[in-house]
This record gives structure tokens, C-alpha cells and sequence, in this order.
């Protein structure tokens, strides 16, 4: 969150413990019935307005569900969700805002102890915030500034309504509504998430980021993000995400579809800091994301960098699909986990045409009893003459109760074709922490130095504010793991 | 002889040579200045046969045969060798096996019998001494680890071992000390005589001071600009390459 | 061919050793059948594909078969078509045949283990005794006038404490069948192996071998498959380490073409501190060859201090070859050094080319280059019997006109 950078400190007071983010937010909220049917994602499509066709398109992403098992493929393990006792739709009773200024006062106030203002003048310059606050979007900043240049930045609620044939066009060109198990359940029930459409040759004036927060209890929560670079645009998106400290588990099952043109490109940012559960295990985010961009156009760029450091259980793997002939993905990511949290997490990166080109930088941290696994494709296809991949994975354990893993699956089938992995397993040196120590630092100031230094390569991808704040939290997540 | 007329190359589409005139008799040693970019290894490469470069008009003769319709390994065994400017390493490919298996190709391709291991290693210590080179430099893989210095000069040796009766050294004097330089030099001198030849491409003079040319040239955007005596090469250290592509 | 229905036709009974265990082995196969790219250990290998055309029996009588035996001058034990060929072998102390022996390890669960249990009539079993130097031994397993049989040897090395043995295998034949050989091996304190393997089958064939190695404390097993033969080959070795300072060193090439397909995989499991595992592996695929790579380097918790290290390299030399490799690592120790790298490319031109300008032919630059690329693979073949057949089969190789 850009504009979390100095949140730590604030927030600390008002939550105490490790997770900084864990309050609740007493809003009045409008439930649908718990469960899942026809008619529940008949009434979603309706409380929000929806034509006929999205509504065919929700209902058979449900049908596809239903014939769908989950995936077992993955290092992870939790009990089976029931998904029939799940709130599929909760929203703030009040009615939609029309501008900032009718915002629930409630919700502003829970957004600036986020370190998020949704007051325009409060605000960061330079950064454009849609806040979700569980199943709906409630707040979008700078909308105006942006529309002079001809940039969209919406809820994809409103998108539905206000740019139907943009949506239409591109919602599930990139992941289909029957692509995976969570992607189908997505479609099914997704609620809202943000939409942006950069129009052709126009570079975006400024950070765009969306804040994603979980409230209501027993809610799961269904995002649906849309991205469109037109030709030789190109924007920055940041995403952010929280939730309240709660002993039961939460699902949250996103969908994220970028599409680049011709020679544009989109650089997406996450720091996921979903509540994680406690030092027992107990609780947290279940988190089952798909994002994907799919690189259209000739020399495009979709570039994905993640800190995931929040959820019990993250399962999501941002890939790129090169179409384009010069096209680029490139893939950094931090993933921390600690105390009974388990992740797996990577990328797959589709080499279609050729001489595209795909980068992977991928740094795991293993802590407390956690798993983290990187499991990560780069598949070579016949046509991607002079296709080029670099991949390198390193884990760090720290102590000696946890789990690091390496999952990856190269494939090449053009002779052409260059393809490097490197992975490496280690811990923190013994000297390191000792020449940190003897200069004054504590062992846990020492160990989040050397994690951060581990990290360089992946967070100075990230934008400046971005970065500081992903700091701080590897740190903050690190709490209780030394010693 | 190495007769090229009227030689023109692209890379990429992009004309790097623009009309070579250049005859190279045998026994004599030319030199082939000019500032960077002037098409000096290209024409390396061009006379070598190296892929990527299109040679778009002209003709390269070699002791009467048609240079550029033969492959690399025919051209060597032809008599050229290039000394390559920067020497690509071979992993895994032990250096005497490399040279032992070139001379064996070239001698077969010209009718000659094939030389047995221990007479080999008898003619490679002899050159290795002559080049004042360490003997593990045969026992090392082709160029791996090797220093700036030691590659040219492995460069050299296999130069000597081949027997080539046209050389090209590819700005072989960069990147070498003092000491280097003349070991580079004394190898080349040893070779000179009535059935060699050698063009040797620079971009500094302190070369011909070990190895004097019969003739020099100045290569400036992609043309022969100037041919002169030994002078040539000292007049441009004195006064630069400035104002040599309008000549 | 359903693999129950190729089962149902085979008096299992009938087979000499002990029933129950072949019954048992059975049934473990027939439950999961032939392993389909479903199974994750398979996800680039799909025997079932491969095998259902077969219509699988067990093997007639051999003809002579003296041709595909190499000559050298060392003691050699000889099986064809899965059966102790006595007249062929060196006579040994210490040899003994799969079926009179009772003690074989049970509760290796993969299909194609099991299957080898129900099926398997003979194999070596070679008893080295405590301290004991045996030298270098010749271990044949051949096919001969086997259309479509099933052939199983199933055999069992264990070395005592401070033994040493060097073992060289070769796997042969002519026509289509399927070999399915099981070698376990049991290293005692300080033991030595060096298992040098050749997989040189017929090209309509389908081989499909099984290594278990268990090494004690400071035992080292050093072993080199080079995987050439075959239609569809499968050569899956699972290494454990479970004493301290054991040393494991697992390399293999393989050289394809035409529509070959090989699968070279590893599982090397940390189970004590201390201990070093290294494999090297290459592959070098031309035509529409496809090459496998799966290793998995997994460290226990109690396996401190391990150094684990794990390089595929794959040469494409045609635009049609293909290589899938998946690179494991599952660790579960903190304080412990493991790595692995992957590459996959074609030759480099610019090598080639400095070897054609030292007049050195493209085949023959092409070669060279080639076998320098398999030469880091070929570093623990210190054996010159072994080291010859591999510079053989590789020269053979040059020969199908690959380059």
C-alpha cells in the first residue's frame, strides 16, 4: 500500500501483537443468505445490476464448478472448506457512494488507520486508490484527474455498467471462466475488484493501487481485477490487502486478467498481507488467487512483482503468456512465511512467439513450523525461435522446524531457445549474524537486515513507497522467529 | 596469394564493408589500421567465413581459389588462420586433443599423414618453449580460465602447430603487456618467409614495431582509405585517424 | 493392453519362489496399472500410452545371444530374458538367483516395481563380505527372440562394511519387449559401489529400470548411467542416505534420436547429517527425440549439514527434440547447502565456428563439442572396461547420423 508506508507504527497501538492490521470495522453490512446455488449468483448479478449475458457467464462458470474438483497438486494442507457455509456477498448497508464526500465516515476512518486516505487532499500525490472493502468497491480516488487523459479506473462494477463493451470484450479472454477450480468460483460470485483500461498511446500520470480489505465474518471474498494496456500505453498498479484477526479460516479466491498490446506495458504490484492466523496456527486467510496477463501485442511487457507475507495458505501463481513476438514477463517475488503458514507460490511463463523473453526472480523465507514452496513452468513452444529464460530461485530457512521447496517445470521445445534455472537452499551464516551483532545490532534487527538484503533483487522492483513498506513488513512478519 | 576486390558485406542489412581493393603477395606482411567501427573484423570474420555476415558484391581469391565458396574448416586447411580478437572457451575440450584433432584435419585434407600422439606432443612442447608458454597450457580446456594474455597467446601457438600459409590476426595486440606483445611477435616473425603471409589488423602502431609490415593500409568506413609503407603506421599515431573518411 | 488382462494370462503360480508374494506384488500392480502422466512421478513419461499396444507374455526360448555380450576379460554374470544363463557366467561364489531368496525387500509401492516382484523368476544377487575388495564385475541382462515379453530380473547387491565392488551393467537386446529390471542395493559402513550402467536396448524396445541404493554411514555409491537404447526408457534411481558422511554420486547422460523418448529420474533422500549427494546430468536429443529429467534432492530434518548439488544440462541438436526437466528440492533442515541448475540450449555457434576455423570438419566440431558437454557426466567412470564401452556406445552414436 503506498500509502501505508508509515502504518506500522500507527497501528501498532491499536492492534497490538504481531499482525498490525487486525481490527474490525463495526459497519452495518447487507448479507446474502449462506451457501451456494443458481440463486445466489442469480441475486449478486442482480443487487449489482447486471445484463443478461454476465449473468449467462456467471451461471456457467457455476455449472463448470460443480464438475470441478479442487486441486490437490500443491504442498499444501487444510481441511476441506465447506463452501455451503460462506457468505457470498456482504456490502455496507448504506448506499453506494456517488462521490468521496458520501463515503460511510466509518469507512474513511478505517482506511486512514490503514494508512490509506481516501480523502483526496490527504492523500499521496501521485497515487489513485480504489478501496474494496469486503464484496464491494467503496471508494475511488483521483477519478477525475484520470479521465482527462482518457484513463479508466473503476470498480469493475461500475465498468459493467458504464463501459460494457470493454468489459465484455476482454473479461475472461485471459483466464476462462472454467480455467481452475477458485477461477470458476471466481466467476461465479466474484463481487467486485477494479477495472483499468489505458487507452492507446497514453502513459498512465500515476499510481494506480487498490485496497483490498476483509471485514464481515464467515464472507468470502471474490475480486475481479481487469487490466488493458492499449497500444504503447502503460500503467503501474499496486495492490494491497488485509484483514481482521479472526480464529476461523477465510476464503479469498481473486481473479486478475492483464492484457498488453503492441508495445505496452503493465507492471503489477502486490504486497499481500492478508491476516495470517496466530502463532498456533489458528485462523487466517485462505488465499487462492489466479493472475495472468497475457502479452497481446508485439514487444509488450507484463511485469508481476509480489510480497506475500500475510495468509495462512497462499496459493497463486502469476504468469505470463507471450504472445507477442518480442514480448517480456518478468516475475519477482518475496514470499515469507512464518509460524503455521503455508505457501506455494510461483509463475508460469508461456513462451508462445518469438524472441520473447522471461525473467524470474523468486526469493522464499522459511520460518516457525511454516512450508513455502515455489513450484514455477517455463514452457518453450515450438514457434519461440530465440526464446530466452532466466530463473533464479533461492530459499533461506530459519530455524529448524520449516520447510523450503523448489517445484520447477522447464520445457523446451525449440531448439533456439535459451533456458537458465538456478536454485539455491540456505540459511542465514552464522558470521553474518555475528559481524551484525558485534556491531550493535539484535539478533532480530540483524536477521531482518540480512532477510531484507536477501530480498534486493525482488524489492527494488517495487515502487519506492511500495518498497518501504515491504521492509517493514518482512520484518514485522519475522517477529518471534529468532532466537 | 590473398587477392579481395571490390568486397562488400552487411550484417543485418547494415553495410559494414563498402568495396575492399586489397592484394596481399605471398611472403609479405600488411597491416590493416583504422578506428573503431572501420569494418576491421568484419573483414576477419568475412575472410574467415563466419555466419551472419552477407557478403553482397566482390570476390576473395586465395592462391587462385574462390575464398568465399568454401566452408571455414576448408578455408583452414586452405592455409588461412584467423587469430580470433576475443577467443571463445571450450569447456570439457582438452587444449591438446583441440589442436592435435585441427592439424590432423587440415594434414588429412591436404594429403598429409595424420601425426601419432607422441609425435604430436614432440612438435607442441617444442612450440610451447620457442613461445615461452607454460607446458599445462596443452593439458588445460581450450581457453577456459585463460587470461587476456594467455588466450592470445594460445592463439599464437596454435598458429605455429597449423602452419598456415595466410594469417589474420584479429587485433591479437590487445588487451597484452609488453612481454605478451613480443612473444606474439616473435611467434609471428618465426613464420616469415617466402610461402607466408600475414595481415595483421590494429588499431595501435606499438605492434609494428615487433612486427614490421611491408605495407600498410587504412581501413576508415568500410573502404581502404590510404596504402603506404611501414611510415603510414607512424605518421597516424602521430596525427590520429581524424579526417581519414573524407580522404 | 489393460495391464490386469496381461496379468490374468500368466500362472503366476507356476513361476518358481514364493506365491504369496508374487500374489501380493500383483495385486499392488493391478491396482494402479501401467503409471499414466496422472501419476506426478510420470507427469513426462506416459508408459500407458507407450505400452497398451503391447500384447504382453512372458519370453520363449533364447537363440544365441553370444554376439551381444561385450568381450573383456572380466568375471560376468549373464541373465537372458529375465533367466540366469549359466553357461554364459563366470562361475562365482556368492551367486545366487532371485527365487530362492526370501528376504527381498517388500513395500516398494511403484507400479512398476510391483510388477517386477510378481514377475521376476531370476536375478544376481552378489554378497560382497565385510572388507572384502571383488574387483570389477560384468552384470548382462539381455533380451533375445522376446517379441512383446515382459522381462524382470530382479537383483540384490549388498556390500559389508568397508567392502568395495565395481559393477557394470549393461542392458541389451533385439526386437520389441518390454525390461523391466529392479536392482536393490545395500551399502554396509564405508562400502564402495561404483555401478557404471548401460542402457543400450533395441530401438522398439521399452526398458524400464528400478535402482534402490541404501547406504549406510560414510558409504559411497558412484554411479553412471548413460541411457542411449530404447523406444521409451525409464531409468528412476532412489538414493538414501541414512547414515552420516554417506557420499552419493548420481550421474547420467543420454544420447537420443529419432523418436526416442528418455526419462532419467532421481530421488536422492537426506536422511542423516554430514552427507554429500552430486549428480550431473546431460542430455543430448536430436531428431524428434524427447528427454526427461526429474530430481529430487529431499533433506529430513535430522539431515544437518547436508550439501546437496544437482546440474541438468540439455543439448537441443534438432528444432523437433524436446527435454522437460523438473529439478526438485524438498528441505526440511535449516542448516544445510543445496542447489541445483538447469540449462537448455543448442550448440553454440560461435564454438563451432572457432573449430571450423582451425580447419577441424562441422560433424567433427559438432562432435567434439558434444562429447566435451558429456565429459563433466563421465567424471566418476575411473573403471577402463566401463569407460571404454561408454566411449563405444558413444562413437556408435555418432554413427546414426545424428549430427
Amino acid at each position: 500500500m503506498p500509502a501505508v508506508t508509515e502504518t506500522i507504527e500507527t497501528i501498532d497501538r491499536l492492534a497490538g501483537g504481531g499482525y498490525k492490521f487486525g481490527f474490525e470495522t463495526n459497519i452495518e453490512m447487507e448479507f446474502a443468505p449462506k451457501g451456494l446455488n443458481e440463486d445466489i449468483v442469480r441475486l449478486i448479478s442482480a443487487k449489482k445490476g447486471e445484463p443478461e449475458w454476465l449473468l449467462e457467464w456467471r451461471l456457467k462458470a457455476y455449472r463448470a464448478w460443480l464438475t470441478m474438483e479442487d486441486p490437490h497438486w500443491a504442498r499444501i494442507h487444510h481441511p476441506k472448506i465447506d463452501y455451503q457455509d460462506l457468505h457470498y456477498y456482504a456490502a455496507p448497508k448504506r448506499p453506494a457512494p456517488k462521490s468521496l464526500d458520501d463515503v460511510d465516515p466509518e469507512l474513511i476512518s478505517m482506511y486512514d488507520k490503514l494508512g490509506i486516505p481516501l480523502n483526496e487532499r490527504a492523500a499521496l500525490a501521485g497515487v489513485a486508490v480504489d478501496a474494496v472493502f469486503d464484496s464491494v468497491s467503496v471508494a475511488t480516488t483521483f477519478r477525475e484527474s484520470l479521465a482527462k487523459v482518457g484513463v479508466i479506473f473503476c470498480s469493475i462494477s461500475e465498468a459493467v455498467r458504464e463501459h460494457p463493451d470493454l468489459v465484455r470484450k476482454y473479461l475472461g479472454s485471459v483466464v476462462p471462466a472454467g480455467d481452475n477450480y477458485f477461477a470458476a468460483l471466481n466467476s461465479a460470485v466474484f463481487s467486485d475488484g477494479s477495472f483499468v483500461f489505458i487507452p492507446r498511446g497514453v502513459r498512465c500520470p500515476m499510481e494506480l493501487s487498490t485496497y483490498f480489505r476483509i471485514n464481515a465474518r464467515n464472507t468470502g471474498q471474490f475480486e475481479r481485477t481487469l487490466i488493458i494496456a492499449e497500444e504503447g500505453a502503460s500503467v503501474s498498479y499496486l495492490e494491497g490487502c488485509t484483514a481482521p484477526m479472526r480464529d476461523e479460516n477465510q476464503l479469498h479466491a481473486a481473479v486478475v486478467e492483464l492484457v498488453a498490446l503492441d508495445e505496452a506495458s503493465i507492471k503489477y504490484s502486490t504486497v499481500q498481507n492478508w491476516y495470517p492466523g496466530d502463532a498456533q496456527g489458528r485462523g487466517g486467510i485462505y488465499n487462492f488467487v489466479t493472475k495472468r496477463g497475457a502479452c497481446r501485442g508485439r514487444n509488450s511487457k507484463i511485469s508481476w512483482t509480489q510480497v506475500e507475507t500475510g495468509s495462512a495458505i497462499t496459493w497463486k501463481y502469476p504468469s505470463c503468456i507471450l504472445q507477442g513476438e518480442g514480448s517480456t514477463g518478468e516475475f519477482y517475488s518475496v514470499a515469507l512465511t512464518n509460524n503455521f503458514q503455508q505457501a506455494d507460490t510461483g509463475t508460469k511463463m508461456i513462451h508462445l512467439a518469438p524472441n520473447t523473453t522471461s525473467t524470474i526472480i523468486s526469493k522464499g523465507i522459511s520460518a516457525g513450523h511454516s512450508n513455502n514452496t515455489y513450484r514455477g513452468l517455463v514452457r518453450i513452444m515450438p514457434r519461440a525461435h530465440g526464446a530466452r529464460n532466466f530463473t533464479q530461485c533461492d530459499s533461506l530457512l530459519i530455524g529448524d522446524q520449516c520447510g523450503a521447496h523448489t517445484v520447477p517445470y522447464i520445457e523446451s521445445r525449440n531448439q533456439s531457445a535459451k533456458v537458465e534455472h538456478e536454485a539455491t537452499t540456505s540459511k542465514i551464516a552464522e558470521d553474518q549474524l555475528f559481524y551484525c551483532r558485534s556491531r550493535g545490532l539484535s539478533e532480530e534487527d540483524a536477521v531482518g537486515l540480512i532477510v531484507n538484503g536477501f530480498c534486493r533483487d525482488v524489492l527494488k522492483e517495487l515502487p519506492m513507497e511500495f518498497a518501504v513498506e515491504a521492509q517493514k513488513l518482512l520484518a514485522v512478519s519475522l517477529e518471534g522467529s529468532v532466537g | 596469394m590473398l587477392e579481395i576486390k571490390g568486397l562488400t558485406a552487411t550484417i543485418d542489412d547494415k553495410e559494414i564493408l563498402r568495396g575492399i581493393d586489397l592484394t596481399v603477395p605471398d611472403g609479405e606482411i600488411h597491416a590493416i589500421m583504422g578506428p573503431n567501427g572501420a569494418g576491421k573484423s568484419t573483414l576477419s570474420y568475412v575472410l574467415s567465413g563466419r555466419e551472419g555476415y552477407e557478403v553482397t558484391g566482390g570476390s576473395v581469391t586465395f592462391n587462385g581459389r574462390d575464398l568465399l565458396a568454401i566452408e571455414p574448416e576448408e578455408r583452414a586447411a586452405a592455409g588461412l588462420f584467423l587469430a580470433f580478437q576475443y577467443p571463445v572457451e571450450l569447456p570439457g575440450v582438452g587444449n591438446a586433443n583441440f589442436i592435435r584433432t585441427a592439424l590432423n584435419a587440415v594434414r588429412r585434407a591436404r594429403g598429409e599423414k595424420e601425426l601419432d600422439a607422441v609425435a604430436f606432443l614432440k612438435e607442441a612442447r617444442a612450440a610451447i618453449k620457442l613461445l615461452h608458454m607454460p607446458d599445462d597450457m596443452l593439458k588445460r580446456n581450450v581457453n577456459v580460465g585463460f587470461s587476456g594474455g594467455e588466450k592470445k597467446r594460445n592463439e599464437i601457438l596454435q598458429m605455429a602447430l597449423l602452419k598456415p600459409s595466410l594469417a589474420l590476426l584479429d587485433e591479437t595486440d590487445s588487451g597484452l603487456d609488453i612481454d605478451a606483445l613480443k612473444i606474439v611477435a616473435d611467434g609471428v616473425n618465426a613464420l616469415r618467409g617466402p610461402d607466408f603471409s600475414a595481415l595483421v589488423i590494429t588499431h595501435y602502431q606499438r605492434l609494428l614495431d615487433h612486427i614490421v609490415p611491408d605495407r600498410v593500409h587504412v581501413l576508415a568506413a568500410g573502404r581502404i582509405v590510404r596504402s603506404g609503407g611501414p611510415e603510414l603506421a607512424l605518421e597516424l599515431e602521430a596525427r590520429g585517424y581524424a579526417g581519414l573518411e573524407a580522404a | 493392453m489393460n495391464a490386469g488382462d496381461f496379468l490374468d494370462r500368466i500362472d503366476l503360480a507356476a513361476l518358481p519362489g514364493a506365491v504369496s508374494r508374487r500374489a501380493r506384488a500383483a495385486a499392488r500392480f493391478r491396482a494402479t496399472g501401467w503409471p499414466t502422466r496422472a501419476d506426478e512421478a510420470w507427469h513426462y513419461t506416459d508408459l500407458n500410452a507407450r505400452l497398451k499396444s503391447f500384447d504382453l507374455a512372458l519370453p520363449a526360448e533364447a537363440g544365441s545371444v553370444a554376439g551381444l555380450i561385450p568381450e573383456t576379460d572380466l568375471p560376468r554374470i549373464v541373465f537372458v530374458n529375465g533367466r540366469f544363463a549359466e553357461d554364459l557366467s563366470t562361475k562365482m561364489p556368492g551367486l545366487g538367483c532371485y527365487a530362492s531368496d526370501a528376504a527381498l525387500t517388500e513395500g516398494r509401492d511403484q507400479p512398476m516395481v510391483a510388477l517386477n516382484a510378481a514377475l521376476a523368476q531370476d536375478g544376481a544377487v552378489l554378497d560382497i563380505a565385510e572388507s572384502v575388495d571383488a574387483g570389477t564385475v560384468l552384470l548382462v541382462s539381455i533380451a533375445h527372440a522376446a517379441h512383446q515379453a515382459a522381462i524382470a530380473p530382479r537383483h540384490r547387491i549388498r556390500l559389508g562394511a568397508g567392502a568395495a565392488l565395481t559393477l557394470i551393467e549393461i542392458a541389451r537386446g533385439e526386437g520389441e519387449y518390454l525390461h523391466n529390471p529392479v536392482v536393490e542395493i545395500a551399502l554396509g559402513e564405508g562400502a564402495v559401489l561404483r555401478h557404471y550402467r548401460l542402457q543400450d536396448e533395441a530401438m522398439a524396445a521399452v526398458h524400464v529400470a528400478t535402482i534402490f541404493a541404501d547406504l549406510a554411514s560414510g558409504a559411497r555409491y558412484d554411479s553412471f548411467t548413460l541411457n542411449c537404447g530404447a523406444r521409451l526408457s525409464r531409468n528412476e534411481t532412489h538414493a538414501t542416505l541414512a547414515g552420516a558422511k554417506a557420499d552419493v554420486h548420481l550421474n547420467a547422460a543420454q544420447l537420443l534420436t529419432g523418436s526416442q523418448h528418455g526419462d532419467i529420474t532421481t530421488i536422492v533422500a537426506h536422511d542423516a547429517p554430514n552427507c554429500a549427494s552430486r549428480q550431473t546430468v546431460k542430455s543430448v536429443l536430436s531428431g524428434a527425440a524427447r528427454g526427461v529429467f526429474q530430481g529430487r534432492i529431499e533433506v529430513a530434518r535430522i539431515a544437518q549439514k547436508t550439501d546437496g548439488y544437482q546440474m541438468n544440462q540439455a543439448l537441443l541438436l534438432s528444432p523437433d527434440a524436446e527435454i522437460d526437466s523438473k529439478p526438485e528440492l524438498e528441505i526440511f533442515a535449516d542448516d544445510v547447502k543445496c542447489s541445483h541448475g538447469a540449462t537448455i540450449g543448442a550448440l553454440d555457434p560461435e564454438q563451432v565456428f572457432y573449430l571450423r576455423s582451425r580447419g577441424i570438419p562441422e560433424a567433427e566440431a559438432r562432435a567434439m563439442l558434444i562429447r566435451a558437454f558429456l565429459d563433466e557426466a563421465l567424471e566418476p567412470v575411473t573403471d577402463a572396461t566401463a569407460h571404454r564401452l561408454f566411449e563405444d556406445a558413444i562413437d556408435a552414436w555418432w554413427r546414426k547420423g545424428v549430427l
